[in-house]
């Protein structure tokens, strides 16, 4: 981003990439694939690099609330310094933190999360996926992330992805509003889980895999790591992979 | 003229116990911090007559939800007969308005009764849900002793309201057909016409008017200890699923609320002025004059808002939420729904005791707080991913109250799970939630 303003220029769109997406090895891969997407669309966008800050959303929903505050006003401050309107990312967390906590301090900004994104720049024509491809007829279910689902109502644009790729979508017994948590969001994902009977993660892969699918997919950093942990537990993960819905779409580019 | 004086009597009666109860819950509500909800006027509409008149989100479970509709249609028209019983009660009359409705009366009447059987069938369905199929939400920890007692009290009483008006339908249907004195003709009821003299056609007169008075009397009598124990019990959610309904938050399920507070001191220690709402920002706090240390988040009834309160009196334990949440699901000790029923059971502890003088309102201090019935391990059981939220069919949100305890627990007594604390460390000192040794752009040369 720095560069681009330097420059004099403003991209349309800003990618928060987030900590998952910068530091996890699993979710660089869908930084990567989304990049891949939005170059091939021909979308301006910029990154803030080392400019970007954790939102704060596990800050404050541990209860931290000051260093909650200190993290968002810092981000905001950039965001507003380099005049952002609009911010694509691909972790829900993220994306209903900047879009609904964000207001409240200042930060306005039209959020979209990426399978929002993906979504419109296929209907606008800006994306024409090849015919066939790997998943086309597969059995894939698909896992509703907590903060993009019931947090923020999002259930059907990215089931309308997963039409475009002609699979064969089988839901859970429990999905869209009735979803199951994967067991990272509320800061769990830094933390061990309270004394109980087994993971949620566990018992969510075990839903998953009713299903028998030849694939799952997810739209949530956090859900990857929490269902492929649970495929490990179930010595499934060979078998079975996990994938964000934009390295699906990639693959049809 | 007896019956007439009997009837005012405990009418009076019960009404003075009912108001004793319904202020009760009304103060409690009042225990909490003020907050001013209001806004969106036609949002709120709709969610009173979806939600809580049209009972919207019961039907995701269509059996109970069918059953509970009418068992609920029923009290609803039976109130029509109600004010019958009060006009009759007072001036001695016997079926008031039947002359002057004429077959309208019939057709009223009727309707009462069909929907009385379908709710006697409810209910009796909904007493085996709970103690012969033992459904697994009704069987969790926190309803053992009064809840369970609670739930079936309830149920037993709608049986006996119902053979009640039954007694007294079929024994007046008999009556009137023998054309005994002041058992004047009403038309053919759907029900007790072929009731009536089935269960009682074989006894005299004398005990046929014994068993329709009776009837008369155990309906009211029933009425009245319902509205008495109504504020006393979790069935207090008749009354307040609209209040609760219409208060409830509008904004997405997602949003955490903000602490003006907070934020107020996080900018001015960065040099930053205070946000107007013109920048969307709430307008700031007033200052802190008692010089005290404020405290932050909640933990008592006193530091929630009467917002929260009101939600923990309307919530009839019906464990939805907790057989959604993934955290009770996976065998771990948070149950939402016993959230509420700790924040109810605080309210009337202190409300109680501030009542009989024990405490003050200004200085409360029983050595006591919110965090002797919620521990921390339900607290940190909690994923936020919204489902109790969801699963609320009068839209209470225990998750809120989670939040605030976690900020209690995290900001003013500096606990919480030593876990977190690295990544609050890597948050603070690096910017990232993981304190990592390679840029945050290292990802673009991989």
């Amino acid at each position: 981003m720095a560069e681009m303003a330097a420059q004099g220029k403003s991209p349309e769109i800003l990618f928060w990439v987030g900590c998952a997406g910068s530091f996890d090895a699993r979710a660089q891969k869908v930084t990567r694939a989304l990049c891949e997407i939005l170059n091939h669309a021909e979308v301006e966008f910029a990154i803030l690099g080392s400019e970007e800050r954790c939102t704060g959303d596990p800050a404050r929903r541990a209860g931290n609330e000051f260093l909650f505050q200190m993290t968002a006003t810092t981000n905001i401050e950039t965001l507003n310094m380099y005049g952002v309107k609009k911010i694509v990312t691909a972790c829900p967390h993220c994306f209903n933190i900047l879009k609904n906590e964000y207001p409240e301090l200042g930060g306005h900004y039209e959020v979209v999360h990426h399978t929002q994104l993906i979504n419109e720049l296929i209907v606008n024509g800006n994306l024409k996926l090849k015919e066939g491809g790997d998943f086309k007829g597969q059995r894939i279910t698909y896992h509703d992330s907590c903060y993009l689902g019931r947090a923020n109502d999002v259930y059907e644009v990215p089931r309308a992805l997963l039409e475009s790729l002609d699979v064969d979508l089988v839901e859970m017994k429990r999905s869209r509003k009735n979803g199951l948590c994967c067991g990272a969001g509320g800061a769990q994902m830094w933390k061990e889980d309270e004394p109980g009977d087994k993971r949620i993660s566990l018992e969510r892969i075990e839903e998953a895999l009713e299903t028998n699918p030849t694939a799952v997919v997810a739209n949530c950093p956090f859900c990857l790591t929490m269902l492929q942990d649970g495929l490990k537990a179930k010595e499934k993960n060979e078998q079975i992979p996990v994938y964000d819905l934009s390295e699906m779409i990639l693959s049809r580019l | 003229m007896i019956q007439s004086l009997l009837f005012i009597l405990v009418a009076g009666v019960s009404g003075w116990f009912a108001w004793k109860g319904f202020s009760r819950v009304w103060r409690n509500i009042q225990l909490g911090k003020p907050e001013k909800i209001s806004g969106n006027t036609s949002q709120r509409w709709r969610n009173v007559l979806l939600v809580a008149m049209g009972q919207q989100k019961m039907f995701k479970n269509w059996l109970p939800a069918v059953l509970h509709l009418f068992i609920y249609v029923a009290f609803v028209i039976t109130q029509v007969e109600l004010i019958e019983i009060f006009v009759d009660g007072i001036f001695g009359t016997h079926r008031f308005f039947a002359p002057y409705l004429g077959a309208f009366y019939t057709f009223v009447i009727s309707s009462i009764e069909v929907l009385s059987v379908l709710a006697f069938v409810a209910t009796i369905i909904f007493l085996s849900r709970r103690n012969l199929l033992r459904i697994a939400r009704f069987q969790k920890p926190e309803m053992k002793g009064f809840p369970s007692r609670d739930a079936n009290l309830i149920l037993l009483g709608e049986i006996i309201l119902i053979t009640g008006i039954f007694c007294m339908n079929g024994g007046d249907k008999v009556l009137q057909a023998r054309g005994v004195e002041h058992y004047h003709l009403t038309g053919d009821f759907a029900v007790s016409t072929w009731l009536g003299p089935l269960l009682f056609g074989g006894m005299s007169n004398g005990a046929v008017v014994i068993i329709e008075r009776f009837g008369w009397w155990l309906h009211i009598f029933t009425v009245f200890g319902f509205i008495c124990y109504l504020p006393y019990s979790k069935h207090l959610h008749i009354i307040l699923a609209f209040p609760n309904t219409w208060y409830a938050r509008l904004t997405a399920k997602g949003h955490m609320e903000n602490m003006p507070e907070i934020q107020l001191e996080v900018r001015i220690m960065m040099g930053l002025p205070p946000l107007t709402p013109a920048d969307g920002g709430e307008s700031a706090p007033d200052g802190n004059p008692s010089g005290e240390l404020p405290e932050f988040g909640a933990n008592d009834v006193f530091s929630l808002s009467w917002h929260n309160i009101l939600q923990a009196y309307s919530c009839t334990e019906c464990g939805r939420c907790t057989a959604a949440c993934p955290a009770n699901i996976t065998g771990k000790k948070l149950s939402p729904r016993k959230v509420m029923m700790d924040v109810r059971d605080r309210a009337e502890e202190v409300g109680a005791a501030i009542a009989s003088g024990r405490q003050a309102v200004a200085a409360y201090d029983d050595g006591k707080s919110l965090f002797d019935r919620i521990t921390p391990e339900e607290l940190h059981a909690c994923t936020t991913c919204n489902a109790c939220v969801e699963a609320c069919p009068v839209l209470i949100n225990p998750l809120d109250i989670i939040l605030q305890m976690r900020r209690h627990e995290i900001l003013t007594q500096s606990a919480g799970p030593a876990e977190w604390l690295p990544m609050f460390n890597a948050i603070e000192n690096a910017g990232a939630a993981w304190a990592m040794s390679e840029p945050r752009e290292a990802w673009r040369d991989a």
